[in-house]
């Protein structure tokens, strides 16, 4: 079926079975690989996206429910004047390692800043808590989150 | 990967267009409220409806507000609605409790208290935290609505009263000034299932005598979630530890776990004991907050 969906700002429109889940859209349609696919179990949290602004696991979300509304993935994070300040913050406290984790953590973090500028080390754990990373251990995860606020306090 | 088999997908733009789509695609279709259950069956094929109806845009039936004596809930309502409601938490703190604790908080934005309990799920937080606080849910059909006590509501695991063509629309309970409540759960990791979880609601009268008991259990095969000895037990006791503990063994005799990767037998049904007690006494704490 027919469906429009914008995405980082930018009108789509597809002819989609109503089975296609929204992360493969993104992926193999789009090409937006940006967003990654693990468990496909809604365990791991690589496939966080914002839909309409709320980090959602978009291996469990079909793509034609998507339809009419918007979707923001890591490749809609940058700004027009650099980076965002959660990848910045990202590549000051090394919040990464294999990166495979790391887009569906930055969707989530912005989302955390965009409603608590100024989170507590337990706030961002507890924001993260349905997102697994293997490599980090999580602490730089949090440091760079942190870090990111106070670009943003500072900017 | 795990791709669902074909189906039809409509968008209701309306409870009344819901229920017509759900009559006119019979037996075989399905609401799709979150999708956080619906969509994993359909990729493991547990699940193969024909036709989903996706309720998604009923924006009405996402309400959390005092109407008259009592919170009504909106089947629409994501977890995370419910966990940042202040009139819900304010009321029934069970269900900041529970809310806190059921799956994560990107699961939480996306999955529904109507889809939690329609799916029934042997082990569903809400199922028990809504048949301790007596919740009655408002069924509605082509031919009106109708109101199911939530003792009354599940007719076995994954199995519901609502009928094929009937949306769940709205859970309500009634507010109690000289109440408490509670819920606990022992999870073996952040965001997981419950190995066994207990909800309790208790109202207190003069002297802390216990005029009414609701515990709702989960995971540990308690008939409709609840634990009824252990209730009728409590009524008209005063509100002691000695009274908690003893309902506590009875909701253990009486509930039926059975042993899976989360436990065997006797662990579940010791932790259906030992929270039964320490969520009476969370709500015993709260009614006495209330009361002074
Ligand atoms: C990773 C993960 C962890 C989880 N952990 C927990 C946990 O710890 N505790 C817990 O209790 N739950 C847990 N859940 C389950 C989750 O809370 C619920 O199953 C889920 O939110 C169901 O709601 P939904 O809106 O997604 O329902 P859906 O998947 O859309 O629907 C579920 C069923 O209910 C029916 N339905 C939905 N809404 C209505 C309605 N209004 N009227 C009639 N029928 C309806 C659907 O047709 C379907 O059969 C977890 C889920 C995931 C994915
Ligand atoms: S791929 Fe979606 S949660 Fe793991
Ligand atoms: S950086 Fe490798 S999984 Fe997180």
């Amino acid at each position: 079926m027919e469906i429009s969906i914008t995405v980082n700002g930018e009108d789509y429109r597809r002819d989609v079975e109503p089975r296609l889940l929204l992360v493969h859209l993104l992926r193999d349609k789009l090409r937006l690989t940006g967003t990654h696919w693990g468990c496909d179990t809604s365990n791991c949290g690589v496939c966080v996206v914002l839909l309409d602004g709320v980090p959602v696991k978009s291996c469990t979300v079909l793509a034609v429910m998507a339809s009419g509304r918007q979707v923001r993935t890591v490749e809609g994070l940058e700004r027009s004047d650099g980076l965002d300040p959660v990848q910045q913050g990202f590549i000051d406290r090394h919040g990464l390692q294999c990166g495979f984790c790391t887009s569906g953590m930055m969707m989530t973090a912005r989302w955390l800043l965009d409603h608590n500028p100024d989170p507590s080390e337990r706030e961002i754990r507890e924001a993260i808590s349905g997102q697994v990373c293997r490599c980090t251990g999580y602490e730089n995860i949090v440091r760079s989150v942190r870090r990111a606020a106070e670009l943003e306090a500072g900017s | 990967m795990q791709v669902p088999a074909q189906f039809e997908y409509e968008r209701a733009s309306s409870v009344e267009h819901a229920i017509a789509l759900l009559a006119r695609h019979g037996p075989e279709a399905r609401v799709l409220a979150g999708g956080h259950s619906l969509i994993p069956m359909m990729k493991l094929r547990l699940a193969e409806p024909e036709t989903l109806i996706d309720i998604n845009d009923l924006s009405e039936l996402a309400e959390i507000e005092v109407q008259g004596d009592e919170l009504c809930i909106g089947a629409m309502a994501r977890h995370a609605d419910l966990l940042a409601s202040e009139v819900a938490g304010s009321h029934y703190p069970i269900l900041h409790d529970a809310e806190h604790v059921i799956a994560d908080p990107v699961v939480r934005n996306r999955g529904t208290v109507g889809g939690s309990v329609c799916q029934a799920d042997p082990s569903e937080d809400l199922s028990a935290a809504f048949a301790a606080i007596q919740a009655t849910a408002v069924i509605q059909g082509a031919d009106g609505t109708r109101t199911v006590s939530m003792r009354e509501f599940f007719t076995g695991p994954y199995d519901t009263v609502v009928g094929p063509a009937e949306l769940l629309v709205q859970l309500r309970v009634p507010i109690h000034p000289d109440g408490g409540s509670a819920y606990v759960k022992v999870e073996r990791r952040v965001g997981d299932w419950p190995v066994a979880a207990v909800g309790a609601a208790l109202r207190l009268g003069r002297r802390n005598k216990i005029t009414d008991a609701g515990i709702g259990m989960t995971a540990v095969g308690a008939a409709h979630f609840v634990a009824a000895e252990a209730e009728a037990y409590l009524r008209g006791k005063p509100a002691t530890e000695e009274h908690f503990a003893k309902a506590g063994e009875i909701a253990a005799a009486h509930c039926n776990p059975s042993a899976d990767q989360r436990g065997p037998v006797d662990y579940k049904r010791h932790l259906a004991g030992e929270l039964t007690r320490r969520a009476l006494r969370g709500a015993a704490e709260r009614a006495m907050a209330r009361a002074v």
